[in-house]
């Protein structure tokens, strides 16, 4: 019985440490796509996130110091990124996967630069890493995120951003300058995900350590209508999957011989693509979404 | 004209685009509280002219005073900061936010208790705006509901919203672009009481529209646009529908032909039995129990506000196969099913359908009807291109087709007289020329006409009224589908109202008045 509860408490725990940099991510899309800019670069942006972080607590020692880097870095890439989305209107798709690739080239380069190898950073000693900060600061800004959204000037113009920049633009507000700071402020964001990852969850940046978690954070995003309390619950539940998965590992769930672990790892993978295929229903993405703003 | 500064004063105003002399030498004075009309043809200038003076282009040339004084201008916002606004005519609103965030976006009031935030962060005060909202709209008598959002609210009301938008600003001059074309005749009416409410409480508003019965009846004074110049600026009692019409074309034009008497009914060309459509996403409208008939020698009008389930209807007239699983009820057109999902026979494919006898003028030319960048020839031959003389083996004749599409240009009167020039570079008047040529071209026995006129210049009207009266002579059945009520009123033997999906009253010729008709298309509860 107590083993049980223990479990219990071990999986509700990891589930919630586990979602932390689905929650950072999912945010910053939720930033983007509300004032009318697609992200498919999250995924990129957290990898460079990750390895500032990393870089950022090696060599000050402090965490803290790590998350900024993490969300600099974050925003640095989301700047190339607005230049040529809302600067040069390419195409969001297009412009997002590319900065996918970059971010996953350039950060086993940069890694193998700074420390002779690309596949990992060295390990970060146990004070340069998180306790349970990010958990509290994610949530903290779930709640930010959604008064601001909804009560606030600047949060009404993003709003009006993704839904009609024409109207936002004939009240004389610049919609490209909102953008701009959403798309800057959401690569932060992204960025404070990825270093949850790598001095938060892990002790190191290591190669591709995303593993399509800013995908999955967009899925959150649109299951969660483009809102941030259900965004919010979406990653929990595919936190949960990722922190039931990570406990089946090795356990023997037939007969007596384990289940492979690759099996057991396509879990959250799995439910994201059930929850995208089947339950997401009527999901209404801001109107103006893709869309690059021109006045005509 | 009288010595008192007028509110707003347009000095030999110029603007060019590329090739085009959009607006040349426009000399304007509005009077202070006054409702002025700007009339003119699609392509007369009227627009540019109104764009430059809230402040989306600047004039190339010339001066804009505002109560006398010059005044410039970069942006609409810096126009609506002097007291100049503007409605449009697709409504500048943001459908899943209520009214008073869509009035207040970018001018929001803030919360007082929130000043230690920086101005961009703290919240909306929206208490006080709905305060404010509600005691203008008291002053200028515009009823809206504020707590909903506004895609949910009628069109007439969302108008009214884009009104107080612009009251809220302090706007003393108001511009209103072609504002009643999404309006039933009830809306519209009201409208002109809240537009002359609004003149009673001091405001100037300058209206521009195409419908001349609606100038006589609201404005004060009338400027007249032709090829980017203005060719005539009268007071409203010193002048009449038809004088304005040939300001307009710049010749005598006929606004009301007189419908010629009917030939006998013959067989029905068209049956829709019951038919029933669920919509696939929320930009389609359902199509509940709905029914029509067609016959030879008749022209059946379907009246409505747009987005009633006329397109839908359309749709599935034209294209059954694709709406097959998601439809019920029987059409039978030319003596063939082409549509019976209970009966299990494959509905006929759209080429099919066409070949039957069918011609279609589309709603939409530019997206339905026209291939813009490829040339007149080419456009004419669209749809025809698999039947003789045009196609001999599989290959295209090209010779037949350019001695038939000479043929229509001279017959139709299309302009330029160029089968090599793109169909974009015709008047909008001269691309529907086009394509009633093209669809007339193979002797339709059914003819459905959608929005034939729309977008087309008054002179062009007459043409193509005529011209649908000559198809319904020689023996075709036509089905009409247009939100023009006098359209409507004027061509059909019969008259469908459509409201919601279903056809919800009928008349035939003469039966029917403007107002009962509105009254059905507005859904008839308000009676």
């Amino acid at each position: 019985m107590s083993f049980e509860l223990a479990m219990v408490e071990q999986l509700a725990g990891s589930t919630l440490r586990v979602s932390t940099p689905l929650l950072f991510a999912a945010l910053a899309g939720l930033l983007c796509e509300r004032a009318g800019v697609i992200n498919i670069a999250l995924e990129g942006l957290m990898l460079v996130g990750a390895l500032a972080a990393a870089a950022a607590a090696l060599q000050t020692g402090s965490p803290w110091a790590g998350a900024a880097g993490g969300a600099a870095a974050g925003a640095v890439l989301a700047a190339l990124y607005a230049l040529t989305v809302i600067r040069l209107r390419s195409n969001q798709i297009v412009a997002g996967t590319a900065m996918n690739m970059l971010a996953a080239g350039l950060t086993p380069f940069a890694c193998k630069l700074l420390y002779g190898s690309s596949g990992a950073t060295p390990s970060l000693e146990l004070g340069a890493r998180f306790g349970s900060a990010p958990i509290w600061l994610a949530w903290g800004l779930v709640l930010c995120c959604w008064a601001w959204l909804r009560f606030s000037v600047s949060g009404l113009w993003v709003r009006f951003a993704g839904e009609n920049p024409e109207a936002l633009d004939s009240a004389g507000i610049s919609v490209n300058r909102v953008r701009w700071l959403a798309v800057l402020a959401g690569g932060a964001l992204a960025g404070l995900g990825g270093a949850s990852l790598s001095i938060f969850l892990s002790s190191s940046f290591s190669r591709n350590m995303t593993a399509g978690r800013g995908f999955m954070a967009l899925a959150a995003l649109i299951f969660g209508k483009w809102k941030p309390v259900p965004a919010a619950a979406a990653c929990l539940l595919f936190g949960f999957a990722d922190a039931l998965q990570i406990r089946l590992q090795g356990v023997a769930l037939w007969g007596d011989r384990p289940v492979p672990v690759q099996f057991i790892q396509i879990l959250p993978y799995l439910v994201t693509i059930l929850v995208l295929a089947g339950l997401v229903g009527k999901s209404r993405a801001p109107r103006a979404l893709g869309l690059p703003f021109q006045r005509d | 004209m009288t010595s008192e500064t007028p509110a707003l004063e347009l000095r030999g105003l110029r603007k060019r685009f590329g090739q085009i002399q959009a607006n040349e030498d426009i000399h304007l004075r509005v009077r202070e509280g006054s409702i002025h009309a700007i009339i003119g043809e699609n392509g007369a200038g009227k627009s540019t002219a109104m764009k430059m003076v809230y402040g989306l282009y600047r004039p190339d040339e010339g001066r804009i005073l505002l109560r006398g004084v010059q005044r410039e201008w970069d942006s609409p916002s810096d126009a609506i900061a002097a007291g100049i606004g503007m409605v449009h005519q697709h409504f500048m609103l943001a459908g899943p936010y209520d009214a008073i965030e869509n009035i207040v976006a970018g001018a929001e009031p803030e919360a007082p208790a929130w000043r230690f935030l920086p101005r961009a962060f703290r919240p909306v005060d929206r208490a006080g705006a709905r305060a404010r909202l509600e005691a203008l709209s008291r002053q200028y008598g515009l009823q809206v509901d504020f707590a909903s959002p506004v895609e949910e609210l009628a069109v007439g009301v969302q108008q009214r919203i884009e009104i107080l938008k612009l009251l809220y600003r302090e706007a003393s001059i108001l511009i209103l672009d072609e504002p009643t074309a999404v309006l039933t005749p009830q809306e519209t009416t009201e409208l002109f009481a809240n537009l002359r409410r609004l003149r009673a409480e001091g405001k100037t508003i300058l209206i521009i529209t195409h419908k001349l019965k609606e100038v006589m009846a609201l404005a004060d004074q009338v400027t007249v646009f032709r090829a980017g110049r203005i060719v005539g600026d009268v007071a409203r009692e010193r002048t009449n529908v038809e004088e304005l019409a040939s300001m307009m074309v710049g010749r005598r034009v006929n606004l009301q032909i007189q419908a010629p008497p009917a030939p006998p009914r013959g067989e029905p060309v068209l049956e829709v039995r019951g038919l029933c459509l669920t919509p696939a996403s929320s930009g389609e409208r359902p199509l509940r129990e709905l029914g029509l008939e067609v016959h030879a020698g008749e022209i059946v009008g379907i009246a409505g506000v747009e987005g009633n389930g006329q397109s839908e209807l359309l749709q599935v007239l034209l294209h059954p196969r694709d709406y097959r699983a998601r439809s019920q009820g029987e059409i039978r057109c030319l003596g063939r099913t082409i549509l019976n999902p209970g009966g299990g026979e494959r509905p006929l494919s759209t080429a099919r359908i066409k070949a039957l006898g069918v011609g279609v003028i589309p709603e939409d030319r530019h997206r339905q009807g026209l291939l813009l960048e490829r040339p007149v020839a080419e456009n004419f031959l669209l749809g025809l291109q698999g039947r003789a003389p045009f196609s001999r083996h599989g290959f295209l004749s090209g010779r037949s087709a350019r001695e038939a599409a000479t043929r229509a240009l001279e017959e139709y009167d299309i302009r330029p007289r160029s089968l090599d020039v793109a169909a974009a570079g015709l008047s909008g008047g001269n691309q529907q020329k086009l394509v009633i040529a093209r669809e007339f071209e193979g002797k339709p026995r059914l003819l459905i006409a959608a929005q034939p006129t729309r977008g087309v210049d008054v002179g062009a009207i007459e043409f193509i009224h005529r011209r649908i009266f000559r198809a319904r002579d020689e023996g075709a059945g036509v089905l009409l589908v247009s939100s023009e009520l006098d359209e409507i009123l004027v061509l059909s033997d019969r008259i469908l109202v459509i409201y919601e999906g279903r056809i919800v009253a009928r008349f035939a010729r003469g039966e029917a008045s403007e107002q009962e008709l509105g009254m059905h298309m507005g859904g008839g509860a308000r009676a």
